[in-house]
């Protein structure tokens, strides 16, 4: 459940942001979850109402776009979607891979009033 | 004048004023930049003192414990040692350490599913670091969340007892993705399961190819100095 501790580091980093915009009240914050980053998505949702009480966040929405994971075989140079850390190249079936995409774990953005 | 945006009466409208006055700030910040950040100091704290540190995962039982106390009790006399021991609850893994003669220090992470580099940074100003040329952090045991989580360890070394089942890496890849080694533990109980090492390391290696693998044993003491000529290796990378 380490989830917890990251929804804690959204909301220190939210809390920061709107502090230094001077803003009064924090209306949504966007995070990029990628699909290998090792976090649920709905474990987030659930942490964020428990740890944004009390602070600039309470009643905030919390948008989650999700990242699907892309990789390049280092055989062929194809790029594809991952499905799962280890899948093989569609191509030539090397599984010398790299991941390109799919390890995102970020606050892109929030609203503000 | 429009109050909202200084827009004049012939300017053409292309926003809306009955909307509240909502801004969207960029900000792009990674959510581990904290824990990276409070590692890259230990890091370079460590990187001072010449000291090689591992961090030890694996899922809880895999034997972490006692191939440190045996890896411990072989090899005191020839390093100096300090042990983080990360553990939900209780101080059993510090105290078997420390009857080792070995400092040990327990940091219990309460609800915590791992270790993080806050908790080892003041972990270790328990230690006399000038003493200690290797320091061992035995993380919480769990296969998940300690890999998002860098401590400022110069390696992870992934512990798997046979008596898990060999599709361990292929369950958990990124555990075995982020690691250096894999010990592959309790290698003695070998006859008595149906465990293939052969596809073990295999899945390892598909994970993970530059993955290095050792076979051991604590009870019978096959593979242990494989394992310390690792250990003195590394050790010897960080003070040439």
């Amino acid at each position: 459940m380490h989830e917890l501790g990251i929804t804690q580091s959204i909301v220190e980093i939210a809390e920061r942001t709107a502090k230094e915009q001077q803003a009064m009240k924090i209306l949504s914050v966007t995070i990029e979850v990628g699909s290998l980053a090792g976090v649920v998505p709905e474990a987030l949702e659930f942490c964020f109402e428990a740890c944004s009480k009390g602070t600039l966040l309470e009643g905030a929405q919390l948008l989650i776009e999700r990242v699907p994971a892309r990789g390049r075989c280092l055989d062929c140079g194809r790029e594809f979607p991952l499905e799962e850390l280890l899948a093989c190249c569609p191509d030539c079936n090397s599984a010398a891979g790299e991941i390109l995409a799919g390890e995102e774990l970020r606050v892109k953005e929030m609203e503000i009033d | 004048m429009c109050i909202d945006c200084g827009c004049g009466p012939t300017d053409q409208h292309h926003h809306d004023h009955d909307r509240p006055k909502s801004k969207t700030i960029n900000i792009e910040e990674d959510l581990l930049a904290k824990n990276n950040r409070l590692a890259n100091r230990n890091r370079a704290l460590f990187q001072q003192q010449g000291l090689l540190v591992l961090n030890l995962v694996s899922s809880p039982g895999s034997g972490k414990t006692t191939i440190l106390e045996t890896t411990l009790k072989d090899l005191q006399n020839e390093f100096g040692f300090a042990v983080l021991e990360g553990d939900q609850q209780t101080s059993n893994d510090a105290d078997r350490i420390a009857a080792t003669g070995v400092p040990a220090h327990q940091i219990n992470t309460g609800a915590g599913c791992h270790l993080d580099a806050h908790m080892v940074g003041h972990g270790v100003e328990h230690f006399d670091l000038q003493q200690t040329d290797i320091l061992m952090i035995e993380n919480v045991g769990n296969l998940v969340c300690p890999a998002a989580f860098d401590l400022g360890e110069d390696a992870k070394v992934a512990v798997l007892s046979i008596t898990e089942g060999e599709d361990k890496p292929l369950k958990y890849p990124q555990m075995f993705r982020a690691s250096r080694l894999m010990l592959i533990n309790k290698l003695d109980l070998l006859p008595y399961l149906r465990f293939d090492l052969e596809k073990c390391r295999d899945y390892a290696r598909r994970v993970n190819p530059e993955i290095e693998i050792i076979e051991l044993s604590c009870y019978n003491g096959e593979g242990l100095d494989q394992w310390y000529d690792w250990l003195r290796k590394q050790l010897g990378k960080k003070k040439p």
